[in-house]
Order: C-alpha cells, then structure tokens, then sequence
C-alpha cells in the first residue's frame, strides 16, 4: 500500500494514513452501514452465487478488484468526468476492469469461473460497484477512496461467505469442496442423515438473508425502519 | 411454437427474479406501491424488448468468432467476443438514454408516468442479464431472442406488482421491529420463489 500513497501528491501531512475517519471508513460499512443489509447494494450476486464457499471467495475477490481500482480510476478522474456523462463513464471503467477479471478468472480457476458464469458480467451492474462510484469516488480523494472500496467489499463478502457457509454446510454437507458431515452419517450408506436439498435452492438464500438482517437489526435498534 | 415456449419459460420458470436474483436492487427498492411498481416494470419490459434483439444483432454481426465474415474473407477469423461486456452495457446505456429522448418528445404522457424510472434501468441487472443469457444460450434467430426477452420482462414486472401488492397489505399487520421492512421483504421474496419452484417440473 506505501508505494500507492507515494505517487499521490494530494495526501498532506496533517491527514494521518490510518487515522481515525479512515478507520470508520473500513469498519462502518462492516455493520452499520452495511452495503447489503442496509444499503441494500448489491443483492444479485449475493444471492445467486452462494451455493458453494469457493464461489463466494471468488465473487468476493473479483468485486474487491473491481471496487478498489474502479474507486481509485474514478476518484482520480472525477474533476475531469462531465457529469452529464457519469453513468456512462463510470459504466465504461467498470466494464473495462470486469473484462479483465473475467479474462483473469477463465484462465487461472476455469471451473469456478464457469459456475460463476454470467454474475461475472454482472458484477458491472452489480449496484455496489455504481452506489460507491456515485456516492464516494465522485466526491473524494483517491486514498479515501481505495479503502471505501476495501471496506465495503468486506461488508458486502462477509454477508456472502456466512450465507454460503449455512447453505454448503446444510445443502451439500461440504466446506470449500471438503466433506464436514460424514459419509457414514447419511441414509444411503446406513445411516439416518439427509442432505437439505431446500438450502441450494435460490430462495433459501432470500431467507438467510432476511435472517442475517433480523438479527443484525435487533442488535442494533438505530437501524430499525419506521413503518 | 417454439417462441411461445420461449416465452412463456422466460417468464415462469426461468424467472429473473425468483429463479436468477436480477434486478433486485430495484425489485426492492421501488416496490413499496403498486403504483411505482407497474411503472417500473413497464419500462423493463419496454427496455429489454428494445436491448435484447439489438445485443443480438451486435453479438451475431460484430462480436462471435467468425460473425465479421460479411465484412469479407480475411475478417472471418476474428473473434471480438472479449469486448462483450464492454459493448452490451454501451449499447444498453445509449438506448436507455436514447428510448428517454424519443418518449420524452414523442409522449409525454408515457414519459410522465415512466420518466423517473428509465435512468435506473440502464444499471438494472436484469437488463445486462438478458443480454448475457441471450449470448450464453445461444438463441438460433433474432424471433427467438426477442421473445426470451419480452418473456423475461414480463415475468420481472409480475413479480415486482406482486411483492409491491403484498408490501401494501403488509403494512396492516403486526411485523416484529427488527424485521420490518427490508427483512420480511427478502422472506417474503424466499416464500413466493419456493412457489414458483412448482413451475419448474413442467416440460414444454
């Protein structure tokens, strides 16, 4: 990260690197702001990918690049950016940066890349990606906004791997491909456990999340919507 | 025959919202009155008929290996296909931008009741997703691709006027605190997918 902040000549003295608003800047969207359960960003992907840990991983790692870069691309550029034009512009950087994830992805883990299938390509419209760009990178410095982009992706990759985690471990009885529950355990070898078939189906994920955002509510009363 | 079974899978069993998850930042976001709701999901049908067949065009014509024949002997070896990304959501956004210009002089009525809604769609995943099925499966003729995408469109407005009419109702009732809101509607959206899951035996 040092050699990023060396070729920026806006950081001053007086902004420490990691002070306490670049802290938040980090840990805010983890909880309080988080983008899928309250900014509510991003929700396609989330739910569709999240069969299987290895997937999760990887949606995570490539809306990390894509949100990192594109922010910084963005930042750098936003007092040159007509705004009449933003959306395509910003539309145009993302596209370029998912072109390259994907080109990345067919040639390094060919498998995954063909399960992620078209969520790749999505990750162009995923909103997370054009709510930052819009919300932050228009309106702040590059290193500001290098870690939005780092803090949201952890907001938005740990709600994937918790609903992955629940739907691998009760669908297919595997963690990242291993086995968890045992073989002998299952009916079809003598003994008395079922896979639930329900956890893979799409709509579970609808409902795990609902339960994620239940419980992160009643933890948090702030967030609680008025009818 | 074949198109009507295109279409009528589009919009039951290969759902975009119950069965792929696209668009459901908008899905959730303007689904809080039926009103808004039709008027959303109008425009998405209107937008995917208009992108879907164009993208078609693009993919067939310019971007598949071997699609710039018609160019001449030499060109018949390129394949652009890594630019597709790059393209489809250009062309999205133009047209986007473009179907606002036309409705807002040609009809301004429509564009009175559609207007707010056709800048959010050029970002609505179901628009790009239509695009990227359309490439994945490989529809033989443009007939066929449209109708994929007016059935997908159709099914996305159904389903959005149905959570937008159970969200109306639900308002009346007793919801806990915490899940008020987003929380029931991401439960209530599980619920009405597991029925659509009945569609999905049926041949045709």
């Amino acid at each position: 990260m040092s050699t990023e902040v060396g070729t920026m000549p806006e950081v001053k003295e007086a902004s420490p690197l990691f002070g306490k608003k670049e802290r938040l800047l980090i840990t805010d969207p983890l909880n309080d702001n988080n983008p899928i359960t309250v900014q509510v960003l991003g929700i396609c992907s989330a739910l569709a990918i999240t069969v299987k840990m290895a997937n999760a991983l990887v949606m995570s790692i490539s809306v990390l690049f894509v949100l990192v870069f594109g922010n910084m691309i963005i930042s750098a550029l936003r007092n040159t950016i007509p705004s009449r034009i933003r959306i395509i512009a910003q539309l145009v950087i993302c596209a370029g940066l998912v072109t390259l994830v994907d080109i990345m992805l067919k040639a390094y883990v060919y498998d995954v890349s063909k399960q992620v299938g078209v969520y790749v390509g999505l990750i162009i419209t995923n909103c997370i990606i054009m709510g930052r760009f819009e919300a932050f990178a228009m309106g702040n410095k590059v290193w500001p906004s290098a870690l939005d982009g780092i803090g949201n992706t952890l907001g938005y990759a740990w709600i994937l791997v918790v609903v992955a985690f629940f739907r691998e471990l009760f669908g297919s009885g595997t963690l990242m491909g291993f086995r968890v529950i045992p073989e002998s355990l299952y009916a079809t070898s003598g003994g008395v456990y079922f896979n639930n078939n329900m956890m893979i189906l799409p709509p579970m994920a609808l409902v795990l999340v609902g339960i994620i955002i239940w419980i992160q509510r009643a933890r948090n009363a702030k967030l609680i919507e008025q009818a | 025959m074949n198109l009507i079974n295109i279409f009528v899978k589009a919009i039951f069993i290969e759902n975009m919202i119950f069965a792929y998850f696209l668009g459901m930042c908008s899905y959730l976001a303007v689904s809080k009155t039926v009103k808004t709701a039709v008027g959303l999901g109008a425009a998405v049908i209107f937008v995917l008929g208009v992108t879907v067949p164009v993208n078609y065009l693009l993919e067939n014509f310019v971007l598949k290996e071997g699609a710039l024949a018609w160019l001449g002997a030499s060109y018949a070896g390129i394949d652009l296909s890594f630019l597709s990304f790059i393209m489809f959501i250009a062309v999205v956004a133009a047209i986007v931008q473009l179907v606002e210009m036309v409705v807002e002089k040609f009809a301004p009525a429509l564009y009175g009741a559609l207007g707010i809604f056709l800048p959010l769609i050029a970002v609505n995943c179901s628009i790009l997703g239509g695009a990227l099925f359309m490439q994945e499966r490989q529809y033989s003729n443009i007939a066929e691709a449209t109708s994929f995408a007016l059935g997908s469109g159709v099914g996305w407005f159904l389903a959005i006027v149905a959570i937008a009419a159970i969200r109306e109702k639900i308002r009346y009732s007793h919801v806990p605190a915490p899940l008020r809101g987003l929380g029931i509607t991401f439960i209530i959206t599980g619920l009405m997918g597991i029925a659509f899951m009945a569609f999905m035996g049926i041949k045709i």
